[in-house]
C-alpha cells in the first residue's frame, strides 16, 4: 500500500525537476527538489511505496532522465497517469520506474488515499474499488521486470 | 497498400518490405548527438553497461551548447568530463563553441534525408526538416546506442498536415506550428509522427521547415517529416537518390488523422503563459507591456530569422525599458549576419548580441528574468520557470512579432 500524490495534466519535466538542479553531481542531491514549483513539501512528505497519480501527458517537455530518476530515488512505487509523454515513458522504463496508464483512476482518487497496484495484472485498488490499467507491451514489461535497460542488457550478454 | 514517410524510413532501415504502426522493431542508428548537460551521465552509464568501445566513433557527435560559455563552476566540470570521454574513445566530432546542437547537426552535414538519428535532447525532432527520422532519448538509452548502434522503436502512426496557399507578409512558419500545437493540444501527437505537405511547405526554406520540425515535440510528437526536395539537396550539398526523393507519403498510405489548412487563414499568434498549446492571436493581446524580447534558439535563431527582425528594426530603436537579446543559432549564422549587415542593424537598434548557445532559452544565462517580468521570445517553451523564476510570463512568438514588440515596448503584430 502507498499514499496517493495527485497532479494535474501536462506536468512537464521542468516541474518534476527544474533545470537549475540538473548539474548537481548525484540524483540524491537532486531529489529533494522534486516537484518544487508545484509542491515544495513533496520530497519531505513522500514515503517509499507511495504513488504519483496524474492526468494526461505526464512528463512532457525535455528529455532529462533525471525526471523519472528523482521519483525512483524518492521511492515512488509507480506513476499512474491518463497518458504519458513519450520520452519520459521510455526513460522511466529504462531506469526501472514503473509507469502505467489508467484512464479512470485520477478522477476516482483524492490526495492521500491509500492505494495498491499490481503492475503485471494491470490493476489498481483504492477505497475498495479496482481500476483496470493498460498493461505495458511485453517488450517494455520485460525491461522493467529486469530492473531497467542496464540490467536487461547485462542479462542479454550473459 | 502505401506507406507514410516514417514507415518508409524504418522499413528501409531494417530491410523490410513494409512496417505497420504499433510494430516494435530494432533499427540501426545512422548518427547520434549528445550535448554538454548529459555527457557526464552518458559516460557513466556507458561504462556501467560494460562497453569498452563506441560502435562507430564517426557516427557520434558531441556538442557543447547549453553551458557555453560556462557561467557556473560546475559547467566546466561537464566540459572536462566530455573531453575525457571523447579522448578515451576516439570521438572525432566534438564542437565546443560552434553553436546550438540542432542547428549544427544539419548545418554541418551530420544528418541526411532518410537517416535515423537520436539525440539526448527533446528538440532532436528538428532534423525532420531534411527528411530524417530523429527523436529525443534519455542518457541511459544513449549509452546503450553508443555500445550497440541499435535501438528499439515502436513504428508510430502518422498525422498528415496539408497546408496550401500563400502566407501573409507578417506570418511565418513559427505561426503555423504554434497554431497547429494549439489545435492538436500539448499531447495531441504523442507517440505519433507528423508529416507536412502542400505547396506552402514546398515553397518554404529549410530554415522555416526546421522551425516547424523543432517544435513538433511540443505537441508530443515522436518526429516530424518533410519530403526531401531540391532545397533539401542544396542545403545538404548532395544529389538526392531515387530512394531519398521517394520519401513522400503515398496516396493510399494510412493516416490516423489528416488536417487541412489554408495559408491565408494563418495570423500572427503567441503561445501564452505557461503552456505551449495556449495559443492566442497577437491582436488579442496587443498593447500588453513587456520587459524583454529574445530572438534566438534552435527554433528561430537562423539567418532568415535575424534578417526578418532586422527588416523591422532598421532605423528604429528598441523601447528604452525593453532589453532585446539576440542569440544567433550558430557561429556560421553569426558570421553571415555580420557579413550581410544584419548585425549592424540589430546593434544600432539597441540589441544585445550574444554568443551562439542555449543560454537564455534553457534559463541558465544571458538575460534570465525575475518575478512579474514579461518576455516575448522566439524559442520553443514557455513552461513555468523556464527563463527565470516561476512568476515570469513567457510569450512565444515569431521573430517578426518579437522585433515589432521590442520597438513598441508592448505586444504588437510584425
Amino acid at each position: 500500500m502507498g499514499k496517493v500524490f495527485r497532479f494535474h495534466r501536462d506536468v512537464d519535466t521542468d516541474q518534476i525537476i527544474a533545470s537549475q538542479y540538473l548539474l548537481y553531481p548525484t540524483i540524491e542531491e537532486m531529489k529533494v527538489h522534486t516537484f518544487e514549483s508545484l509542491d515544495p513539501e513533496f520530497a519531505a512528505k513522500v514515503r517509499p511505496g507511495d504513488f504519483v497519480v496524474a492526468e494526461e501527458n505526464f512528463g512532457c517537455g525535455s528529455s532529462r532522465e533525471q525526471a523519472p530518476s528523482v521519483l525512483k530515488a524518492l521511492g515512488v512505487q509507480a506513476v499512474v497517469a491518463k497518458s504519458f509523454a513519450r520520452i519520459f515513458y521510455r526513460n522511466a522504463i529504462n531506469i526501472g520506474l514503473p509507469v502505467i496508464v489508467c484512464k479512470e483512476l485520477y478522477g476516482a482518487v483524492s490526495e492521500g488515499d491509500e492505494m495498491s497496484l499490481d503492475m503485471s495484472e494491470g490493476v489498481a485498488a483504492v477505497n475498495g474499488v479496482q481500476y483496470t490499467c493498460t498493461k505495458l507491451p511485453p517488450y517494455m514489461q520485460g525491461i522493467l521486470d529486469q530492473g531497467g535497460l542496464i540490467a536487461s542488457l547485462n542479462k542479454e550478454e550473459v | 497498400m502505401g506507406s507514410t514517410i516514417i514507415e518508409k524510413i524504418i522499413a528501409r532501415n531494417i530491410g523490410a518490405e513494409c512496417v505497420k504502426p504499433g510494430q516494435i522493431v530494432t533499427v540501426n542508428v545512422d548518427r547520434v548527438m549528445i550535448h554538454d548537460i548529459f555527457i557526464p551521465f552518458v559516460a557513466d552509464k556507458f561504462e556501467e553497461m560494460g562497453f569498452t568501445k563506441l560502435w562507430d566513433a564517426d557516427k557520434v557527435v558531441l556538442i557543447y551548447d547549453h553551458l557555453v560559455p560556462a557561467s557556473q563552476l560546475d559547467d566546466a566540470r561537464h566540459f572536462r568530463k566530455g573531453n575525457e570521454f571523447a579522448a578515451k574513445y576516439g570521438m572525432k566530432h566534438v564542437h565546443r563553441s560552434d553553436g546550438i546542437c540542432h542547428q549544427l547537426m544539419t548545418e554541418a552535414g551530420y544528418v541526411k534525408p532518410g537517416n535515423i538519428v537520436f539525440g539526448t535532447d527533446s528538440h532532436t525532432t528538428t532534423y525532420g526538416c531534411v527528411g530524417a527520422f530523429s527523436s529525443g532519448i534519455g542518457y541511459t538509452e544513449m549509452a546503450s546506442i553508443l555500445g550497440t548502434g541499435t535501438m528499439w522503436v515502436r513504428v508510430p502512426e502518422t498525422i498528415k498536415v496539408h497546408i496550401t496557399g500563400k502566407l501573409a507578409a507578417n506570418v511565418t512558419s513559427k505561426d503555423i506550428i504554434l497554431t497547429l500545437i494549439g489545435d492538436l493540444g500539448a499531447d495531441g501527437a504523442t507517440y505519433k509522427a507528423l508529416e507536412f505537405s502542400g505547396d506552402t511547405v514546398e515553397n518554404m526554406t529549410i530554415a522555416s521547415r526546421m522551425t516547424m520540425a523543432n517544435m513538433a515535440i511540443e505537441a508530443g510528437a515522436k518526429c516530424a517529416l518533410f519530403t526531401p526536395d531540391e532545397k533539401t539537396a542544396e542545403y545538404c550539398e548532395m544529389e538526392l537518390t531515387e530512394a531519398e526523393s521517394s520519401l513522400v507519403g503515398d496516396a493510399d498510405a494510412v493516416y490516423c488523422k489528416e488536417i487541412y489548412y489554408k495559408a491565408e487563414d494563418f495570423v500572427p499568434v503567441l503561445a501564452c503563459p505557461s503552456q505551449v498549446d495556449n495559443i492566442k492571436p497577437v491582436r488579442a493581446l496587443a498593447g500588453t507591456e513587456i520587459d524583454q524580447v529574445f530572438i534566438g534558439s534552435c527554433t528561430n535563431g537562423r539567418l532568415e530569422d535575424l534578417m526578418a527582425a532586422a527588416e523591422i528594426l532598421k532605423d528604429k530603436q528598441v523601447a528604452p525599458f525593453v532589453k532585446l537579446i539576440v542569440t544567433p543559432a550558430s557561429r556560421k549564422v553569426y558570421r553571415e549576419a555580420v557579413e550581410n549587415g544584419t548585425m549592424e542593424i540589430l546593434a544600432k537598434a539597441g540589441a544585445m548580441i550574444t554568443h551562439p548557445g542555449c543560454g537564455l532559452c534553457c534559463g541558465r544565462t544571458g538575460g534570465i528574468l525575475t518575478d512579474g517580468e514579461r518576455v516575448v521570445a522566439t524559442n520553443n517553451r514557455n513552461f513555468l520557470g523556464r527563463m527565470g523564476t516561476s512568476k515570469v510570463e513567457i510569450f512565444l512568438a515569431s521573430p517578426k512579432t518579437a522585433a515589432a514588440s521590442a520597438v513598441a515596448g508592448k505586444i504588437v503584430e510584425g
